[in-house]
């Protein structure tokens, strides 16, 4: 009768809420006088918001829930990232296929079939049932009231736990087995819109969305997971509509340990590193470049980040300019550094002088903004623009004439500075690369996978480049004149404002940004502060506008379903 | 367990969770006995897409004679073999009616959906997904989406609204899904309703009884979701209702092996031949099967990123990048590419052949819509994108011409398509693209 996180039921007696709250909330004691929670009359309100589930808050939401050797198995109908938005956006307008759907209901049943096995059912179970061969109504019932909670992130109304009680006891006859009647119970909540979308609901007051929801949003947030039981108490104290009782649980949030999966979440969607698992490259040109190299940049830039903005809590800027990252051996081939660990990952401290600094540096941005064979200062230029900066740069015109660009095997022009400049004699071309090439040219320095270069072709690199009137020479030099620069700091506070409610930055409540902006500039740019107070400011949990959608601009990029390429 | 009739399938061993499947959608696949297929039924009649990348080369892959006989140039020259089960159309145009032309968007979402984009998403149901409305309900799975560059998200199938049927990614999770454990063999002697289908579905059910109440508290934008949702599970409730009959023996059907290991996830364009072929193999037994009736199958992504091993750019660069040969007036490089999507074109052709089936075959029996989203793909051009026809829809359709639209919407292939797999429609598309003129030549 082993728990997932390796507790051991002490007393039979032991209240299921006890046990939950073992599992749920780490540094939490027992909380004992919690019967609030497991019981509620009131049906939910008017849904004001379906976000869909992101892969990575399914997966921590079964963890937590349910611990984490419980398997999760299939594909994940992929969100579509909106132009120029975040992921997260594009949960809130995302839909479920049919495909998609069965990998769902196949996630469900292998879930459920875990938690209720014969190794696993004890940990959340209670009661036990007065004869396995039958259904059993009041062990089914607290079963359901406990694991719901969590599985819908609001208590169950009584009519959600006599429904379930009814699956489960009509799945317990055919089968003479209680244990499977819960099962398909707890599959079919599993599959249910109230699980795999964060359905917000208004309050009572139609003012903001209600304490349940607020709850998830916080959670979402700051763990990408689903609330812990004293989350969930306080918002059944109505604790989350103060001020004091909001800071608290915020506070006690941010400290935990899961604080971490919330900042990778959201610098994965920010920095666009979902993509590194599609990333492929051309093993002709690049041989040490595999899938695990892959996945090695995307932990590497996260280690940086959550070191630098979390444990650190150093001024975002400074992520620009830092010259501390992490390595292991396979990420010191291709970058021909000495690893001294054979395993895992060492803190590396690059000398003061390298080209190579901060998040312009990372083999995740440098490699995927490149092409499968070489590396590309337009989309890296354009990546700085429209990832760092929140710039959106105009596409090239549908009938564009590339002619005049030529391929890499060029005897006269070596480098791609040669070969862009040729092409940028086109007056059509130059208004646009104008504006991504200076500042992807001076990143030149690394090839297509991000390894550092002095020549391309036997030519030497020029990475002179010019930002926001100052000129330059390097990548280095231009991530610290981004660091001093306004753009990625107003950047940041736009994304985690719309991450944190779905809603794009036309949709956010007005004045907000401007707040958080001064709030974050005031507190010397800490991404964590920032986090905060994002989550204590009132617009936070206002019901979005209710108004027509305002009409978006004619989108010209090709930047979804088809197309994985723009030059 | 006993073998159940069928009233005692559709009470349900978990009844009271259960919605019933309309009788209607069994009977007219089952005899009176619900064992076997109805006797002297009609093969069913397939549809699909097969989608490729960046174009053609016109001069160099449009037939100079129209009609039937038509001459084959170089870029058609790898489906010579199967010109008479192959109708190429060219001259069919997408009207974009002023608004932009989204590069590598634009023409396959105007052809599919019959609407020109005003973004990358899909903004009406592709003619697949309503084609699949008509015929794919009475299968396992309603349509397959298969993506031989094993990019999930390279699909021109979905319902609109911006929802996208994503394919399916490497030839083991087809497999897996096709003829895993809960396939079953209709060519096996003995059946038994399998339990676990049955509880599946009273999952389902359940959830389905939650519709109501939340249809209730949603505003109109999340209600379209929600119904997405639930129409996503309902036709998931049906097809396990349908694993719960016998089904009637298959001819052509025959288990596959299960496929070698997968092929690095690249773009590397000998690993994407390699996988569309073991793809199309798996597809054509799931269509021998009975698994599905609907598919859509793309060779390579829009603004293809295939690559040759070793170059360091790619069909898509390549396509702008690359000089007019001023002398043999193509860009060599980029041609290559376009024949290898040929080649493509004909192994699947060729493998839906192999199928015999009654007095013909597999291919007889299905209606194949090949198509590309863009023209000559140096300037994104949407008028003339190259499409073709192969198949013969069970007899519904003449193949083995050269139909030249003459400026005229690419949409009346759509129209023509959903008439000739019985749907009751004589208009589709919107604006520019909107046609009441389905292409008659090809018509019996």
């Amino acid at each position: 009768m082993s728990s997932p996180h390796g507790r051991r039921r002490t007393a039979a007696g032991l209240a299921i809420a006890g046990v939950l709250a073992s599992l749920l909330g780490c540094s939490t004691p027992r909380d004992a006088a919690a019967p609030a929670l497991v019981a509620s009359a009131e049906a939910p309100g008017r849904i004001v918001a379906m976000r869909r589930l992101t892969e990575a808050q399914y997966r921590n939401a079964i963890a937590d829930i349910f611990g984490a050797d419980i398997k999760v198995g299939g594909r994940f109908d992929p969100i579509v990232r909106p132009e120029h938005e975040l992921i997260a956006t594009g949960a809130a307008e995302s839909t479920i296929s049919p495909a998609g759907f069965e990998q769902f209901d196949t996630m469900a049943r292998t879930i459920a079939a875990q938690v209720l096995d014969e190794q696993h059912r004890a940990t959340f179970l209670a009661c036990a049932p007065a004869d396995a061969a039958q259904a059993d109504a009041a062990c089914a019932r607290a079963f359901f009231q406990e694991v719901g909670l969590y599985v819908f992130r609001r208590p169950l109304t009584a009519a959600e736990v006599d429904f379930y009680v009814g699956v489960a006891a009509r799945g317990a006859e055919p089968t003479r087995d209680f244990y499977k009647g819960l099962e398909l119970g707890l599959a079919s909540m599993l599959v249910s819109p109230q699980f795999l979308y964060q359905l917000e609901t208004a309050a009572a007051d139609g003012r903001q969305i209600d304490s349940w929801s607020k709850a998830s949003r916080l959670s979402f947030l700051i763990w990408n997971s689903v609330p812990d039981r004293p989350l969930l108490t306080a918002a059944s104290r109505g604790d989350l509509d103060t001020a004091k009782g909001l800071q608290a649980q915020v506070e006690r949030m941010l400290a935990s340990p899961k604080a971490e999966q919330g900042v990778r979440a959201f610098f994965t969607d920010f920095l666009h590193l979902d993509r590194v698992a599609d990333l492929s490259k051309d093993t002709v040109v690049y041989n040490r470049f595999t899938p695990a190299v892959a996945a090695d940049l995307k932990e590497q830039m996260l280690l940086t980040v959550v070191d630098h903005v979390l444990t650190q809590d150093k001024p975002y800027p400074e992520l620009f300019t830092t010259r501390k990252t992490f390595l292991n051996r396979r990420l010191g081939l291709v970058y021909r550094t000495p690893v001294g660990k054979a395993e895992g990952w060492e803190p590396h401290e690059l000398p003061a002088d390298d080209e190579r600094a901060g998040i312009l540096g990372q083999g995740a941005f440098l490699a995927l903004f490149s092409h499968e064979g070489r590396s590309s200062p337009t989309l890296r230029g354009r990546a700085i623009r429209e990832v760092l900066l929140c710039q959106p740069v105009p596409n090239p015109p549908a009938n564009v004439d590339f002619s005049g660009f030529n391929d890499t095997s060029n005897a006269v022009l070596k480098t791609a500075r040669q070969r862009l400049d040729r092409h940028n004699t086109d007056p059509v071309c130059a208004s646009c690369h104008k504006i991504t090439d200076p500042l992807g040219l001076p990143l030149e320095r690394f090839d297509g996978v991000g390894a550092f270069r002095k020549t391309e072709n036997g030519a030497p690199i020029d990475a002179s480049g010019a930002f926001e009137g100052k000129t330059f020479d390097g990548a280095a030099s231009l991530g610290y004149l981004m660091a001093q620069s306004k753009g990625p700091t107003d950047c940041l506070t736009k994304r985690v404002a719309e991450y944190s409610t779905g809603l794009t930055e036309d949709k956010l409540p007005k004045g907000w940004l401007e707040a958080l902006g001064q709030g974050f500039e005031a507190g010397g740019f800490k991404y964590r502060a920032l986090v905060e107070k994002v989550a204590l400011s009132p617009e936070f949990f206002a019901l979005p506008e209710v108004a027509a959608p305002a009409a978006r601009v004619a989108a010209l990029s090709p930047s979804a379903a088809q197309t994985k390429e723009v030059r | 367990m006993a073998k159940l009739s069928r009233r005692t399938i559709l009470r349900g061993a978990f009844n009271g969770a259960a919605v019933g499947v309309a009788l209607p959608l069994l009977d007219c696949f089952l005899d009176g006995n619900g064992q076997a297929l109805a006797s002297g039924a009609p093969i069913p009649v397939r549809f699909g897409t097969w989608f490729w990348g960046l174009g053609v080369t016109e001069d160099r892959w449009k037939p100079t004679k129209v009609g039937a006989g038509y001459d084959v140039p170089y870029e058609l020259k790898p489906i010579e073999a199967y010109k008479d089960k192959i109708t190429i159309l060219s001259g069919f145009d997408v009207i974009l009616d002023g608004k932009p032309n989204l590069p590598h968007n634009s023409g396959g979402i105007g052809i599919r959906t019959g609407v020109a984009p005003s973004s990358p998403a899909l903004p009406a149901p592709s003619f697949d997904v309503l084609i699949a409305d008509k015929i794919g309900g009475q299968t396992r799975f309603r349509s397959l989406e298969i993506s031989a560059t094993r990019d999930a998200t390279n699909s021109l199938s979905g319902r609109g609204e911006g929802s996208l049927n994503p394919a399916e990614t490497s030839p083991i999770n087809l497999y897996n899904r096709l003829f895993g454990a809960e396939f079953v063999d209709p060519n096996s002697a003995d059946f038994k309703p399998n339990p676990q289908i049955m509880a599946r579905r009273s999952v389902l059910s359940a959830v389905a009884d939650q519709r109501k109440e939340l249809e209730a508290r949603v505003g109109a934008r999340d209600r379209e979701r929600l119904d997405q949702y639930f129409t996503a599970l309902r036709q998931t409730e049906q097809q396990l209702a349908l694993q719960l009959e016998k089904p009637a023996p298959l001819e052509a059907c025959r288990i596959p092996p299960k496929p070698a290991d997968t092929t690095p996830p690249n773009y590397q364009i000998e690993h994407v031949i390699e996988n569309h072929k073991t793809m199309a193999q798996l597809l054509a037994m799931a269509l021998a099967c009975n698994q599905t009736r609907v598919f859509n199958l793309n060779f390579n992504n829009g603004a293809s990123s295939l690559t040759k091993a070793g170059s360091t750019i790619s069909h898509h660069q390549l396509t702008h990048e690359e000089q007019i040969d001023a002398k043999l007036g193509y860009q060599p490089e980029s041609t290559w590419f376009v024949e290898r999507c040929m080649e493509a074109f004909g192994v699947f052709v060729d493998t839906l052949g192999q199928f015999k089936e009654g007095d013909g075959s597999l291919l007889d029996n299905t209606l194949v819509v090949a198509h590309s989203e863009t023209n000559f793909a140096k300037t994104h051009s949407v008028e003339g994108i190259p499409m073709m026809l192969a198949g013969r829809a069970g007899g519904k359709i003449r193949t083995g011409l050269h139909v030249a639209g003459g400026s005229t919407p690419a949409t009346r292939l759509g129209l023509t398509v959903q008439q000739v797999m019985g749907l009751p429609v004589d208009a589709w598309g919107e604006g520019g693209l909107h046609t009441n003129k389905p292409i008659s030549e090809i018509m019996v």
